[in-house]
């Protein structure tokens, strides 16, 4: 299949293993910032044919391990509502609240649906004018756009009844908070191609300079991540910091600017808490005062539902790339996919479901 | 894979103006109950066992070896690319019987049908239970029909038990996989799951994705003609894929699979659309594919024999049965790394980004 089978081939995989192989003179740990990378790595293998030297570590960008428990507790009681109707991307679902999640509050009779595109809550909005349509807006600079979209296109049709409960984050404000933190492990990124195919990637210049750090913009295909890595290794050896792409084929210097005119034009950046970390300054978007009719928070107000997280769940330390899973008590034996205590053992990006799914150290 | 052949059944036979849709009555065992049973049913499946229309049918049988199956149907939407809730309920069955190395003789249809459904839509569901009966060569020996409250059904949903007589010689088993053994597939695997996702979600390819649901047992009567007592398992991967056919046949022989990922057959729509959805092939559902394990000395004749069949021309070796981690399944990537591929806990939920 064509732009899929060209970075999943044998051959050229082993050529850059064997170049990385013989890079490495000495241990490094890098981070892949992105959910979907950590994915491909454990998903074909390539963690256990990298040099041993070499210590992986998963960052924070999987958008449902960091939503925290408070907005997972706010879309229950929204979604427990009878005059809502609740819409979420298919991996909200799982994640657990306090007691419940929205899969339960579904089987209670919570009128909670599954939908692909944000604007397809706007069209059931327009369908329903009698019920409330609520969007459950989470992720990072990649899903943000159209989620601004679709609350523009709510206004353009004067929609009273749809909102949106917003939960984005932002990509380098947590990567700022790892990499200054006192007890920071990691020594170079692997930057998420698809958050820099939106924004670009000249907001990384700074922050590699500053922890004199290099960065490489990588895609999601097995090649790429060994292209990658290839490189983070290279600049690392070479004493080298800095931010270079790899994923040239979707991402550029500027990004997709009329995305990014349209994120300033519906979303404000405003601290936010992320789960298992704690709350980063300016890391998150949340709408303007211009949109503050479509926030889903103000109109059922919720604001005050702030539970306390899990004991258990080392989920925060994971995506700062200070532990593994496995290095968890619960790993696989009180917290699996059946049974999570936190969001990483549920998403298709979590790095404790990938450990999981994927066989590693069970 | 089966057209309903409407022609050949002709219109409706209950008087639509009259009847539009199912009553509750139709299920109350009163004259609308009898008269949807002596002008629908008895005619469309008539047969020697179901004609005398009583509680239960008696057929006279040769001694031997008896497979029975049975299996419920609940499907949304009703109507798909590829098939329907009726044929899909005789595939289904007929497709367990034949996995036991049987061949499928007769089903019984038990109908649970909510108040409302469109007489038109039932009778296109009982004209594609009969085509797909005929096709696979098994009588409807007895049925049964419940009408729900509106609100309390979703359409209808079918009951379908089948069973068949075991060939001598043949001996199909989990027990029977040997260190060695070749892991064969009769096609391109998710293809069923994709094509209902696509519908029911309203996801668009370039190409219209059909269903694989289509009866086994010429396949497999093939299959165990070619290869005999060398065939150990037969399974077909429908709910959960081949991720967890595999498994139950690692778990229950007590011996691992690795698969190849390069082998897998997958067509480029399917393969395209779980790129895009975030979805493990391995795990989306098949109504009309078989996976195999047999003796590597005939594995060869055996996969030719499937490919000479018109249910299998992409069949292929995805795998063999190994004797070091015993119970799992594993997999070689397409670039040559490995992993564990499990059994799935619950759906796989589209991912966000």
């Amino acid at each position: 299949m064509k732009y899929v089978d060209e970075y999943r081939d044998e051959a050229e995989a082993r050529r850059y293993l064997d170049a990385i192989a013989s890079t490495v003179t000495r241990p490094w740990t890098i981070m892949e910032i992105c959910g979907g990378q950590t994915h491909t790595f454990i998903k074909f293998g390539i963690d256990e044919l990298l040099p041993p030297e070499l210590q992986l570590v998963h960052g924070p960008g999987c958008p449902v391990c960091v939503t925290p428990l408070e907005m997972i507790e706010r879309a229950i009681a929204i979604a427990r509502r009878p005059d809502v109707i609740f819409t979420s991307f298919g991996d909200m679902m799982r994640v657990p609240g306090s007691d419940a999640d929205l899969l339960t509050v579904k089987a209670q009779g919570g009128d909670v649906r599954m939908v692909y595109s944000p604007l397809d809550a706007v069209r059931l909005a327009q369908a329903n004018p009698d019920r409330q349509v609520v969007f459950f807006a989470v992720g990072f600079e990649t899903t943000a756009p159209a989620n601004a979209l679709a609350v523009r296109e709510a206004k353009l049709l004067g929609l009273d009844n749809f909102s949106i409960l917003t939960s984005h984050v932002l990509v380098p404000p947590a990567m700022e908070a790892i990499l200054g933190a006192p007890d920071n492990q990691v020594q170079g990124f692997l930057a998420a191609g698809h958050v820099c195919a939106v924004m670009g990637y000249w907001e990384y210049g700074p922050i590699a300079d500053t922890y004199e750090t290099p960065v490489v913009v990588t895609g999601f295909e097995p090649l790429d991540l060994l292209q990658g890595t290839y490189m983070v290794i290279k600049a690392l050896e070479e004493g080298r910091f800095g931010v270079e792409n790899q994923y040239t084929r979707a991402v550029t210097l500027d990004g997709n600017t009329p995305a990014q005119e349209l994120l300033g034009e519906v979303f404000t950046t405003v601290d936010r808490p992320w789960r298992g970390i704690g709350t980063i300054p300016l890391s998150g978007y949340d709408l303007r005062a211009e949109y503050a009719d479509f926030d889903a928070v103000l109109r059922f107000d919720v604001e005050a539902i702030a539970p306390p997280e899990n004991e258990i769940c080392i989920a925060g330390e994971i995506m700062r790339g200070l532990k593994k899973p496995h290095d968890c008590p619960a790993f696989g034996s009180e917290c699996t996919p059946e049974h999570p205590l936190g969001a990483p053992m549920v998403s298709s990006e979590g790095a404790c479901a990938a450990y999981y799914q994927y066989g590693r150290a069970v | 894979m089966t057209d309903i052949d409407m022609a050949g059944l002709g219109a409706c036979p209950i008087p639509i103006n009259d009847y539009p849709n199912v009553l509750l009555a139709h299920g109350g065992g009163g004259s609308l109950s009898h008269m949807l049973i002596e002008t629908m049913f008895a005619p469309t499946f008539d047969n020697e066992w179901l004609g005398p229309l009583h509680d239960g049918a008696v057929m006279d049988v040769d001694a031997g070896r008896i497979a029975v199956s049975t299996d419920s149907f609940v499907i949304d939407p009703l109507f798909f690319p590829g098939g329907d809730i009726g044929s899909l309920a005789v595939h289904g069955t007929v497709n367990d019987v034949a996995m036991c190395g049987a061949t499928p003789t007769a089903i019984t249809v038990g109908m649970v049908i909510e108040e409302g459904l469109p007489m038109e839509d039932l009778w296109r569901i009982v004209s594609s239970i009969k085509t797909a009966a005929d096709e696979a060569d098994v009588a409807v020996i007895t049925g049964d029909t419940k009408v729900v409250d509106r609100g309390k059904g979703d359409g209808i949903f079918i009951n379908t038990t089948g069973f068949g007589f075991v060939g001598d010689g043949v001996d199909i088993s989990p027990a029977r996989i040997r260190a060695g053994d070749v892991v064969l597939v009769s096609g391109t695997i998710a293809d069923h799951g994709i094509a209902i996702m696509s519908v029911r979600e309203g996801l668009e390819f370039e190409t219209a994705l059909e269903s694989d649901s289509a009866s086994l047992h010429g396949l497999v009567r093939t299959m165990l003609d070619a290869g005999g007592s060398g065939v150990h398992v037969l399974r077909d991967p429908t709910r959960g894929g081949v991720a967890s056919a595999a498994n139950e046949i690692a778990r229950s022989g007590g011996l691992g699979i690795r698969l190849r990922e390069v082998d897998l057959p997958l067509s480029d729509q399917v393969r395209a659309a779980c790129e895009i959805l975030g979805f493990d092939p391995l795990y989306v559902a098949n109504e009309g594919k078989c996976l195999a394990v047999v003796d590597a000395a005939i594995a060869d004749t055996v996969l030719a024999a499937m490919r000479s069949h018109p249910l299998g021309s992409d069949a292929a070796a995805i795998g063999t049965v190994v004797d070091d981690h015993p119970g799992r399944v594993f997999l070689t990537s397409r670039i040559g790394g490995n992993r564990v591929v499990d059994m799935i806990s619950g759906e796989q939920l589209p991912r966000i980004c």
